[in-house]
């Protein structure tokens, strides 16, 4: 089979990978050890595979892996800093945003690319960014409540945290 | 507050650090070496015989390592279902068969090198078929000269297969035809219910390989790790004791893996290729391959007096199990059991013939046959109330089941067999209506005369039950070991899937023992490591697992008493376990840590801390719930806008109150789903027309209503620390409530679902010529 050289950044590390021309984004990443993004369909509908593509949020499953060719690409594998995780991962965690966990490296990563463009996002832009993430566990309430609590809107507009007891 | 240091507490779930930083947890995260892709061949003929099936052009495609079909592996009638045994479903599915009964059902399997070489093993199959006559119509499966689905002599347990029956209920408490005859008011109505789909966000997949002992080890996405295991030794002829069923993070399940899916096909071409293979379902084979809810035609009868009391019920169910009869008897038994108890009416009538069609294959899920009979239900005592200018909500308050109350239909409806009497114990259900009712305004809304505009609004409630486990059925088993450090290793047979049953397993065992929850590690579901559980089905893990965890852990505290009695020279009564040590009751307060404990015992009494146990329960204690929804219908289009849904549950104890409102709201989206858009659909040879979620419509972030939900929390006796169960009722109600919702707003009722913007349009148009005749 012919193979290619790909040269991209991955979580901040530089890799040269051999591909085939066809290969999925999705598929080489797996392949690579990036388990954290999913395959839910393969066909660009349910989110589960988002990864973060210079800073623009892809389905991984609806991208050639040669055109990500000297891109920089961020998965759920490089968020947190070491064991510091990044304000959205323990947002999930206290709102219980989290249930089988299987959407959840797409939903944090497409928050992030939203709060990245718009830290102020509000209830209605959240909704929006997220309506690429199919979940079927949590009814969305959650989702959106823990991405408000590290928008500076939310911060600013519902601050009680959820968590600790009755 | 209840006097709990963990139970009751929002603690983040134990898997939650993985979970969020993508760690590969679930089945499909690992590469083994050598590892081969599985793929099935899928029937493209609703009703056939392979005539010929000739696979030499694939067997000799470079990368392919094996080829199944029929000739090639052992028959054993079986059942999917993933059941304790002996499974109450029909014996009527093979591994492989030289008959196809719905578009999808397996017609080979190969294993290859790489996805693409198998997809293309799979085109050079060469198969020859005689084409039957598809059955593709539920009303069409009994009537004379319809084809016989299950022709084959060696399936065993179906009802009656010349007439394509696989399952029949008849039951009845009291006299219904007597109660009817006492009735002021008869109302009978007809309702229609479709093909849902599970639609969890990872399709089913198993890995297989052989380990170093040449023992089959099965990684696999299943909410019946146990179940499992037992059904693929009995379908590869191996015994046992040569399968390890390991049950990694789950992604999502809601009945559609409480089944032995790819397993056994994964293992016979592991064995076959003698190398590891994975199988794992598209997206577009998961909705059709995989499994789905019961289609049903209900025929719903009550008999009221005058002042509402309800008197006689009498549900006539005919359903489709599709091909194979998963669950058949089982989900058809819970829409008359656990619905129609809902009321005090001394006469009850349940009568129902489960069908087979030439379609995909029904199964568990969520809810399990109460989405259906709810519908039917609550919708019809919606119209009832209405007519005896009654506010439903009053209805309901004169005549749900309450505490002290015995439920005799469920005594009658079991699993597949004759059951046990419900005694309720416990019951919120009058404060779920009465805060569910508040959060939506109902007195004001529901008084409120309906627009005259092209949009309009109107709000309409529902009540519901299920159950917590199989009374008499479901058992759990759980295993402590304390380690060196004071913390204690938990090891339980319950699967999660995603719900947080690893999470509230661990709140019990640490309630129990004193500690806090980072002393308490848990594996789950591995069937060489864990004691064995049921699995994840009927609502059973928190009252069932976790009855046998506060068992399990209750006998090591004993243990630790004993040890730390020496420590601390007083008599283990005088000691009580708290904050990570154990310290005297009397007032000097002298204490010993657990890790203290541990070291002791291990070095110096050289004696393990560690015991298990197991638990059932003869009664499933029935949470309650009442959904209330308010709806914009606009009467141009028939679109139905949901704008609030008030959810209130009573769980008994919600262990941990987050992720029980997680679990609610969870499953209202789902009911949201089947209520409005969620449909499998058919074309007529049987063949799927939206198998993909651009075309199968399930609610996203951006599509929800504002939510309401609320936890009415009660003590159940015989739960862990008053716990019943929560994660099934919610998904009961939103459909009737909608429903009624509807109704309230433009005056019509619908009585199929789901509910579509055309036939929306369609009854409002008749409903207009009917006003300008």
């Amino acid at each position: 089979m012919k193979t290619m050289r790909l040269r991209l950044t991955v979580n901040g590390h530089e890799k040269h990978w051999e591909i085939a021309p066809g290969d999925l984004l999705l598929d080489v990443l797996r392949r690579e050890g990036y388990f954290g993004v999913k395959r839910g369909c393969e066909s660009g509908e349910c989110g589960a595979c988002t990864v973060l593509l210079n800073g623009r949020s892809v389905n991984s499953c609806m991208v050639f892996a040669a055109h990500a060719e000297g891109s920089e690409v961020l998965t759920i594998e490089g968020l947190a800093d070491g064991n510091r995780l990044d304000p959205l991962q323990e947002a999930f965690l206290d709102r219980g945003a989290v249930q089988c966990g299987f959407c959840t490296p797409g939903m944090i990563l497409g928050a992030k690319a939203l709060l990245d463009r718009h830290p102020d996002a509000g209830e209605a832009q959240v909704r929006e960014a997220m309506a690429g993430h199919l979940c079927r566990c949590t009814g969305y309430r959650k989702v959106v409540e823990a991405v408000l609590d590290v928008s500076t809107h939310g911060r600013k507009n519902h601050n009680h945290r959820a968590g600790g007891k009755r | 507050m209840n006097g709990h240091q963990v139970v009751g507490d929002n603690v983040r779930r134990v898997d939650g650090v993985k979970l969020v930083t993508g760690a590969p947890a679930f089945t499909d995260d690992v590469h083994i070496h050598g590892m081969l892709y599985g793929k099935i061949l899928a029937s493209p003929h609703a009703h056939a015989r392979i005539v010929r099936i000739d696979t030499s052009k694939a067997r000799a495609l470079p990368g392919v390592h094996a080829v199944l079909t029929y000739r090639d592996v052992p028959r054993v009638p079986h059942t999917t279902a993933g059941q304790a045994w002996p499974e109450p479903s029909p014996y009527d599915t093979y591994l492989l068969d030289s008959k196809v009964r719905f578009v999808g059902d397996r017609v080979a399997a190969v294993a290859a090198e790489t996805r693409s070489i198998a997809e293309r093993a799979i085109r050079l199959i060469e198969v020859e078929y005689d084409v039957l006559p598809p059955v593709l119509e539920i009303e069409d499966a009994m009537a004379p000269g319809a084809p016989v689905i299950h022709d084959e002599p060696d399936s065993t347990k179906i009802y009656d297969r010349t007439r394509n029956i696989a399952g029949h209920l008849l039951r009845e408490i009291g006299n219904a035809d007597e109660g009817f005859r006492e009735a002021d008011l008869i109302l009978e109505r007809e309702f229609r219910t479709h093909r849902q789909q599970h639609a969890m966000m990872e399709p089913h997949v198993t890995i297989c390989w052989l380990d170093t002992d040449n023992r089959l080890v099965i990684r696999t996405s299943t909410q019946v790790p146990y179940h499992c295991r037992r059904q693929v030794a009995m379908i590869l002829e191996l015994p046992v004791s040569r399968v390890h069923v390991i049950k990694p993070r789950i992604g999502g399940g809601f009945g559609g893996k409480q089944e032995m899916l790819l397993e056994d096909i994964c293992g016979a071409l592991t064995l076959a290729a003698r190398r590891p293979v994975k199988i794992e379902y598209t997206r577009e084979e998961e909705f059709y391959m995989a499994r789905s809810r019961h289609p049903q035609i209900l025929r719903m009868k009550m008999g009221v007096k005058r002042d509402g009391t309800v008197l006689a019920s009498h549900l006539r169910v005919l359903a489709t199990t599709g091909a194979y009869g998963s669950h058949s008897t089982t989900v058809q038994g819970n829409t008359g059991s656990k619905v129609l108890p809902l009321y005090r009416a001394p006469h009850m009538r349940f009568e129902c013939d489960v069908v087979y069609t030439t379609m995909p294959v029904a199964g568990a899920f969520r809810g399990y046959g109460c989405p259906q009979g709810f519908f039917a239900q609550e919708t019809l005592v919606d119209e009832i109330a209405g007519q005896l200018g009654i506010d439903p909500v009053d209805f309901h308050h004169a005549n749900i089941i309450r505490l002290g109350d015995i439920d005799r239909l469920s005594a009658q409806l079991g699993e597949g067999k004759e059951g046990l009497p419900r005694v309720i114990r416990s019951c919120g259900l009058p404060q779920c209506i009465d805060r569910a009712a508040a959060a939506i305004d109902w007195p004001k809304k529901h008084a409120a005369r309906p627009g005259r505009g092209r949009l309009r609004r109107g709000v309409g409630m529902a009540c519901t039950m299920q159950g917590s486990g199989i009374a008499g059925l479901d058992w759990a088993s759980a295993f402590m070991k304390m380690n060196e450090d004071g913390s204690f290793y938990l090891q339980v047979g319950a699967s999660d899937v995603g719900a947080g049953a690893d999470t509230v397993l661990s709140q019990i065992a640490a309630e129990t023992l004193g500690v806090t929850l980072d002393k308490v590690i848990i594996t789950s579901g591995d069937t060489d490591i864990t004691p064995f559980d049921v699995g994840a089905y009927a609502s059973s893990t928190t009252i069932i697992s976790g009855g046998a965890v506060k068992k399990a852990a209750a006998k090591v505290r004993a243990q630790v008493l004993e040890v730390a009695s020496k420590l601390l020279d007083q008599p283990p009564d005088k000691l009580e376990c708290g904050d990570n040590q154990v310290f005297t009751k009397c007032e000097c307060r002298r204490s010993v840590s657990m890790g203290e404990i541990a070291l002791h015992s291990l070095y110096r009494e050289k004696f393990q801390i560690m015991d298990g146990a197991s638990h059932f329960n003869t009664d499933s204690p029935p949470p309650f719930c009442a959904t209330f929804a308010e709806v914009e219908v606009d009467t141009e289009t028939g679109q139905v806008r949901v704008l609030h849904l008030a959810t209130a549950v009573d769980p008994g104890t919600a262990i941990n109150p987050q992720l029980a409102e997680g679990q609610v709201e969870g499953a209202v989206t789902q009911g949201m789903g089947y209520a409005l858009t969620e449909e499998l659909l058919l074309d007529g040879a049987g063949r799927p027309r939206n198998a993909n979620f651009m075309d199968y419509k399930i609610f996203s972030a951006k599509d929800m209503p504002k939510l309401t939900t609320i936890l009415v929390e009660t003590e159940e006796p015989l739960g862990p620390y008053g716990a019943k169960s929560i994660s099934e009722v919610p998904i009961n109600g939103p459909a009737p409530a909608i429903a009624n919702a509807i109704y309230h707003a433009v005056g019509v009722r619908i009585r199929k679902l789901p509910i579509r913007p055309e036939d929306v349009l369609k009854v409002l148009r008749e409903k207009r010529t009917e006003t300008a005749e």
